[in-house]
Order: structure tokens, then sequence, then C-alpha cells
């Protein structure tokens, strides 16, 4: 592999400086012991992890989020799986068509969606709870799900099905001993990103939540107050962290792939 | 082989995408064909009339606010994808050509920042673009200015820097992709026909790579004319944007069916300009 | 779970009758009909797109026939799933399952049938001694080699004790030396276990070395289906003798010679009295297409050698195949070219360009050929 030329690396540095200034700020001002938000820095201190114990709004909207997150994570991933497998497997009807339309909310504007189901769920009269955030958060996380899976399903080599079907195997117990372990990963890695997708969201969350916050929610609400800022950066960086970590597991699995061990044994070994 | 749609694959499939495909007709396209139909009607103070008038679209195409807002929206949206499309096209290339066994781990790298607080990496461009901030303690610290720059904070200028970073992985990932399937022989081709580096680049490479541009384009543009919370927070009074405005009318000014208008008019102009941007990208690469 | 309804079959295991099978109207297989006997290696040789794939699938159960019918063992088995079936298949790319060893991957099917550990665990050692791979249990299948993932592919369709066997294509990932290795095993394997094979290939010396039968396929048609040696000795189209061997044609005129007997007018060749096996499929008198295998042509290379039918003739090109060479010939005062295979004995040496030979022949080496009917 030749090296890149000399303007095309300044570039990549440079690049990077740019990608990185806002993430790096977050754990120089959650370490600093000032309630200003600027330079100059002042002491290094903890005090605003530890503040964070004595927020019972944040325990709140933490408990508010991780549960629409999972819910929505669950949904959209098994939602996902339907229509991934129908589109890598399947020819249908109207198929490309159905399959973009899937996709729409990766190109809409948040604020569409969540104005659209805001106008519906009030024109049906349906109250604004945590449960009309799961249902946005599902629908725009579910073609990142179909996104993964649809590779996941199309990695796998359609006569290793054929070969269970003819070695006596029934459709469901296929699935059951051959496509889901196959699939597993990809399955693992779409409920990580969903998870992950649905804590950050804040507009859809913004308009369709009722009387709960969820973090990021919670998060806009301290925004205002600049004395909470310095508490809201140790928030910040404990999350960036956790996401950190869920996606290091997600890779985990997805290199897990490559270099499967048996599942399937009888002798209990 | 090519092969008729079977019964029994088309059935299958059908079911299979049946519990998605209703979940989102009914949480997608109702609801958009419902801010469309309200876009039609009339709120009265606390009454929504269900008559069929234009007004909204009216008010929404001709009122001087809501043509500024639009227009600033658009230009806004333009600019970002612009820059987005512009910086991330050398570093997916960078990724591509010379990332070698790492590719992943660059990706990764790339792709890290991201993964903080939404909110929050707007609100620290505040931080860096602000009078006490990091770019004018920077300068001030080198010597290079005496006052602080003022003109990167609180107007559209910050909304465009914030929202060209928020794109980057979006724009790099497609971009990557579509350079990774370029076989490399052709490249190789190319320079064996006589081509030099730039002359190949422009005559082969770029023109391989540009449905992973159109795709970034389209990722970045579309959903850039939507946002709300980088003018809110960094645009100040000059940055303001239409999603900002759309949250009004849905809110403290109650009038959900212009809100709907504004909506349906800013996704119509985006729609446009986008379908005219993949023809004339398609008649291009024809011309190739 | 293969099912083992015992009805009469008369010796004959898979019975195809008029089997169609269309793909958007187009024929991919066209009214074959077929008897495949009890514990025979029969082959479906062809090009890639005549359909023999197709024929295999619709077999094992991945298929179904736009008409015709397929039955297995006295069974129709127009209404019996592919997991029903009591068929077994090797794939091309040999399917296995990347996520379980060796020894998980056998005993895959045998999981469903209730038996108990032990027992599982004991056939699936002696499927795995007869492919040659004990010890091999607990490999994981990602490590396996190619050769060792056919013998697994072939272990775990074996060990269900199948009725019939589909091979498809399974030594066309191998190279060449491997492939011929285990063209050898194969044959051997089938001998052993005696259960019906039925092998796809496009490689006519495969199916030659280890067939009973071999049905040769174009276009969605079995254009012949023969012995080996029938096959290779009377191929009944001028399609089916070039498609395997080689053939040298040539244009003659067949007729009567007095009584029943037939002759053929070979022009500068003579006039050749034929019998019945050099005639497979009636032709009548007028033009016909001779086939003669260079093999049957010899070069004499000893003034003395006499043959009954000689011929003068110039080498215009020799190619060199180490135990043989194959001289490409132009006959003298002729426009008639020849090719002529002979095999490099000691003290002979290999004629070049521009050399004289005398060529010479026997009637019984020709063969009557019919106009191929399908399209070229």
């Amino acid at each position: 592999m030749e090296k890149a030329p000399k303007y095309l690396q300044i570039f990549v540095v440079v690049y990077l400086v740019f990608l990185y200034a806002p993430a790096l700020l977050l754990p120089v001002f959650a370490f600093n012991d000032s309630t200003i938000i600027s330079f100059p820095l002042s002491n290094f201190t903890f005090d605003w992890f530890l503040g964070l114990r004595n927020e019972s709004a944040l325990h709140d909207a933490l408990g508010n989020s991780l549960l629409v997150a999972l819910s929505s994570a669950i949904l959209s991933t098994c939602l996902g799986v339907l229509a991934s497998r129908a589109s890598a497997r399947h020819e249908f009807f109207a198929k490309k068509s159905i399959i973009s339309f899937l996709l729409l909310p990766l190109v809409l504007p948040e604020i569409i969606i969540a104005v659209s189901l805001l106008v519906v769920l009030s024109q049906m009269g349906f109250a604004l709870s945590l449960w009309t955030v799961v249902l946005g958060h599902t629908l725009v996380c579910m073609p990142f799900s179909i996104a993964i899976l649809t590779s996941a399903f199309n990695n796998m080599d359609q006569s290793l099905e054929e070969a269970s079907f003819d070695l006596g195997e029934t459709g469901w117990g296929t699935f059951r001993r051959v496509i889901l372990p196959l699939v597993a990963p990809g399955i693992v890695s779409s409920l990580l990103i969903t998870f992950t997708l649905s804590l950050d969201e804040f507009i859809i969350a913004f308009f369709l939540t009722g009387t709960g916050a969820t973090l990021p929610v919670y998060i806009w609400g301290q925004l205002r107050f600049p004395n909470k800022l310095p508490n809201v950066m140790a928030l910040g960086l404990l999350l960036l962290l956790f996401s950190l970590l869920l996606l290091s597991v997600g890779e985990y699995f997805r290199r897990r792939t490559k270099q499967m061990a048996g599942t399937d044994s009888f002798t209990g070994d | 082989m090519t092969q008729t749609i079977s019964n029994k694959q088309n059935r299958t499939g059908l079911a299979l995408v049946s519990t998605p495909l209703g979940f989102s007709l009914l949480l997608l396209a109702v609801p958009l064909t419902m801010v469309i139909l309200m876009s039609f009607w009339t709120q009265n103070y606390l009454v929504l009339e269900h008559s069929f008038k234009l007004d909204n679209y009216i008010e929404a195409w001709t009122h001087p606010l809501y043509q500024q807002l639009m227009l600033r929206s658009v230009r806004i949206s333009f600019l970002v994808t612009l820059a987005t499309v512009l910086l991330s096209y050398p570093m997916a290339y960078f990724i591509s050509f010379y990332g070698g066994n790492n590719k992943v781990r660059w990706l990764f790298l790339v792709t890290i920042p991201f993964w903080t607080s939404y909110l929050l990496r707007v609100f620290l461009w505040k931080v860096i673009l602000g009078y006490n901030g990091v770019v004018n303690s920077t300068l001030d610290w080198l010597g290079i200015i005496e006052e602080p720059l003022v003109f990167i904070l609180y107007n559209s200028n910050a909304v465009i820097i914030a929202l060209t970073h928020a794109w980057a992985p979006f724009a790099i990932l497609p971009i990557f992709v579509a350079l990774e399937k370029i076989d490399r022989s052709y490249l190789e081709a190319a320079t064996d026909l006589g081509d030099g580096p730039i002359r190949r680049f422009l005559r082969v490479t770029l023109p391989l790579s540009m449905p992973g541009v159109v795709a970034a384009t389209l990722i970045v543009f579309i959903p850039t004319i939507g946002d709300y919370v980088t003018p809110k927070l960094v645009g100040g009074k000059d940055g303001l944007m239409i999603a900002n405005m759309i949250q009004v009318q849905f809110g403290k000014a109650n009038n959900a069916p212009l809100g709907s208008a504004l909506a349906i008019s800013a996704m119509g102009i985006v729609g446009m300009i986008s379908i005219l941007f993949v023809g004339l990208n398609r008649r291009w690469l024809k011309k190739e | 779970m293969p099912k083992s309804i015992d009805a009469p079959t008369n010796g004959v295991i898979v019975d195809l009758n008029k089997v169609s099978k269309y793909f958007a109207d187009v024929p991919a297989v066209n009214g074959v009909s077929a008897q495949i006997r009890e514990g025979e290696f029969f082959s479906l040789l062809g090009p890639s797109g005549c359909g023999k794939t197709t024929l295999l699938r619709m077999i094992s159960g991945f298929e179904q026939p736009s008409s015709g019918s397929i039955t297995i063992a006295g069974v129709p088995m127009e209404d019996v799933e592919a997991n029903e079936r009591p068929t077994n298949m090797v794939f091309q790319s040999y399917a296995i399952f990347p996520h379980l060893n060796v020894e998980e991957n056998v005993a895959y099917g045998l999981k469903r049938l209730g038996l108990s550990k032990p027992e599982m665990l004991k056939q699936v050692n002696e499927v795995l001694k007869l492919v040659d791979l004990s010890g091999y249990n607990k490999r994981p299948a990602q490590t396996l080699s190619g050769g060792q993932r056919q013998r697994v592919a072939l272990a775990r369709a074996l060990v269900l004790k199948p009725k019939v066997l589909l091979l498809d294509e399974p030594l066309s990932a191998l190279d060449k030396k491997l492939r011929e290795q285990m063209q050898i095993e194969l044959r051997h394997l089938q001998r052993t276990v005696g259960i019906t094979f039925i092998l796809v290939t496009h490689d006519q010396e495969e199916a030659l070395i280890m067939s009973d039968r071999i049905a040769v396929m174009l276009d969605g048609k079995i254009a012949q289906l023969a012995s080996p040696q029938e096959l290779y000795s009377r191929p009944v189209s001028k399609w089916v003798a070039s498609f395997i061997g080689v053939m040298n044609f040539l244009q003659g005129d067949l007729f009567r010679d007095g009584g029943d007997k037939l002759s053929v007018d070979a022009g500068i060749l003579g006039k050749i009295s034929l019998n019945q096996e050099q005639i497979p499929v009636p032709v009548a008198t007028g033009p016909v297409t001779i086939g003669i295998r260079p093999e049957m042509l010899t070069v004499l290379y000893d003034k003395n050698s006499t043959a009954e039918f000689e011929l003068n003739a110039v080498i215009m090109e020799s190619d060199y195949y180490g135990d043989m060479t194959y001289y490409t010939v132009k006959v003298e005062q002729s426009e008639l070219v020849l090719i002529v295979s002979m095999r490099n004995t000691a003290g002979r040496t290999v004629l070049k360009e521009g050399d004289k030979a005398r060529i010479g022949w026997g009637s019984e080496s020709l063969v009557i050929l019919a106009e191929s009917t399908s399209s070229e």
C-alpha cells in the first residue's frame, strides 16, 4: 500500500481535529472546577459527577430513556428481521417500492415525522406518553435495522438453508438451527445501534412525550440554566462512554461471525 | 436464469413484509397524508375548520417572514451539503485508498465523536465559537486578533459549521462504500492508457464514485432543512430556520394548519431540488 | 425424515415421467423421461444451461415440475416436500454449516430422529470412517479444506441412509489432482454403500469415469441415455459425438449394398460396408455424416505394416500431450483434414509439420450419425 500524498495527510489531520473538537471539550469541562463553560480553565474536580447522584429528575429521565430505547430497539429489530428477510430472500409484488418506503424515514427530516405523528395522535385523541415516543423511535430506527440485517441475511449462503431442508429439517427448525445462529451477530448489532440511536434522539421525543422526559429532553431543559451546565457535561461524558461500550460489544459480536465455534452441540462438550 | 415471481415466493415475501409495512403505513403514510390534509384546513382560534382552502399556502409563500426563513433554510441546507460532501470526499478517499488493513479502524475513528449526545455536540460548538470560546481565546493568545471575532456565533455561519460537523459520518460512509466498490484494475487500466493521477481521478474514480456522492448529498440535504436544535442553540436571531417556525406554529402560535403548510412546502422544495439534482447527475454521467 | 414406504419398483428408484420446468415461459427442462435404477451411478451430463441442475433440484424437491411427474421408490413426489423426501444432496458449495463442527454437521439430520446420544455418535463415527475423516469430529467447519468439506458433505448426507444421493457438481471446486482422486473415491464409495447416486456434471471425463449410465442433456432434453462405452463409441448425434471426446466428421452417402446390407460411400476413403452396430439410430439412405475417433486412425510408421484401409497424408500440426500426440493431417489429393491420435511409446519419434505419413483404419471404426436435432 502506497503512502497518501502529503496534502491529503495534512487534510486528514485537520479534518479529524474538526470532527473531534466538540467531543474533546466534553471531558475538559466535565472535570473543570467552574460553573462557567468557557476558557480559561480552573481546577480539576469530580464534583459534577458526584452531583449527578442527587438529581432525581435526571434519574427519572434516565429510567424513561432506557425503557424507550430498549422497547424501540426490540421493536425495530423485530420489524427489521421480517422486512430484511423478505428483501434478501424473496421476490414479491412491488418489492422495490415497499422496501424504499420502509427506508424513507432515513431521509425524512425528523421534524416532519414528529409533527405528522403529533397531528395524527392528537386528532385520534391519543394521550402523549413514553409509548408514543417508542412508536416514533421505532419508525426512525427501523431503516437502520433493515440495512444491518439485510446485509446479514445476504451474507448467508442460501444453500445452507436448502441443505437443512434436505437433511429433513422443517422450516421452523431451519430458522432455529441455521438461520438464527448465523444472523445472530446482525441482530445483536441492530439492537445495539438502534438502542443507541433512540437513547440520543431528541426532536421526536420532544414533540411526542407527555409528562415523562427522556434524557435528551431533560438535557435540553438543563441547557437553559448556566449553573447546571457542568453537571450536563459530566452526564454527557458518561453517556458517550456508555455508547462506546455498547458499540464495542457490537463490534465484538460482528467479528465473532467470522470465527464461530459450535453452538449446536449434542455431545455436551 | 431469469425467473418470474413464483406464487410461493410472492406469498411468503408479502407475508413477511406485511407487519413492518403495516406499521409504516400506519405511522408514516397515514400521518403524512394527515399533515397534507391539515395544511388545507384553517385554525380559527380554538376551532379547526375542515374546509379545503389554500390560505395557509398563500400565507406561507407570500409573508416576508416565512419567505425569508424558507430561503435561508434552503441556502443553509445547500451550503451545509456542499461543505459536508466536499470535506467528506477526501476523507473517504483517504480511508478507501490508503487505509490498508485498518479501514474498519479508520471508520471507527471517524464515527466515535458522533456518539456524543447530539444536543451537547451542538452546544459545545457554542463554546468553541463563542465570545470567550476556544477559537477566540486561541487567536487572541496567538496575537492574531485584538477583539474577539463575533461573526462566527449566533448567525447562519455558526449553524453551517455545526451542521457540517453533525452530518460528516453520513456523507463519509456512503462515499467510502462507493469508492470501495471501484475495481482497482480500472485505475491501473487508466494509468496504463496514459492518464495522469488527476485525469485518472476525474475520468474514472469520480464518475464511478458518483452514486456515493449522490447518496451522501440526499442523506444530508433533505433532513438538514428540518433541523431544529442547531439553529435554536447557535443560530441566534439571524440563524433561525423553518423548523423553528414549524415548532412555533404547532406550539405557542397554536396554528397547526399553517405549521403543516410550512412543513409541506419545505419538503416540496427540497424534494424538487433533489429530483433535479439526481436528474442532472444522471445526464452528466451519461455524457461521460 | 426420509419416508420408507416400500412400493413395488421393479428395480427403478427414480422414475421421471415427461418432466418439464418453465422459468418465465422458457423451458429449462423440457419433457424429460428416464428411469434411474436402484444402486446405479447415474450422471446428468451437459453444458451449462442444459437443465441438468434444474432436473436434480426437482428430484430433491427444491423446484416443482411445471408438468410431468417424479416418482421415487414407487412414491409419487408431487406433494412431498424436500425435507420429507428419501433423497439427500451434496451441494456444489457443500453448504457446510459454518457455525457447527464436523460432528455437529454430520449429526444435523440425525438429531431429528430421536436417537440416543451414544447411538448417534456411533453412526457419526461410522460414516466419518467411511469418508476417511475419522478423528475430525471436533474440527470447526471453518478450518476445513475443500476436499475435507466435500467429505463432510458426503458424510452428512450418507448418514441418513437416503434411497438416492444427489450430487450437484461436487468436484468442480477442487483442483485437478484432487478432483481425479475424488472421482475414483466417489465411485468406490458408491459401490460400498450401494445407494443410487445421481451426479450432475459438465465434465464429460468425470461422467465417463464414474457412471454406470449417463444422460447427456441439451436444451432441456436428454440427447442420449447410455452406458459410457456406448456413449463414446456409438453417439447418436453429431452434437453428442463432439461433446464427448474428439470426433472427425466426414460427409458420406449411405446406400443399400444389395440385400439388407448397408454401405457408405465416403469419397476418397472408399466404399465401406457397415454392420448394424455402426448405425445406432435409424438413418435414411442418402447423404449422411460419418464419425471416426482420432484413436481409431493409426499412423503406419513401419513400411511393412498394413491396415484394412490406407491413405497418404501430410502432417499439418503436431500437438504433444506427453502420453499422446495429436496430429492434424491433410489427406493427399483432397481437402480432407483429419485428427489422428497416437500413443507415445518408447522409440517412437514424434512427427513434425510437413512430414509425410501413411494413415490406416478399419471399417469397424466408423459410426453413422444423425444430424443434430437441436439448435446450435
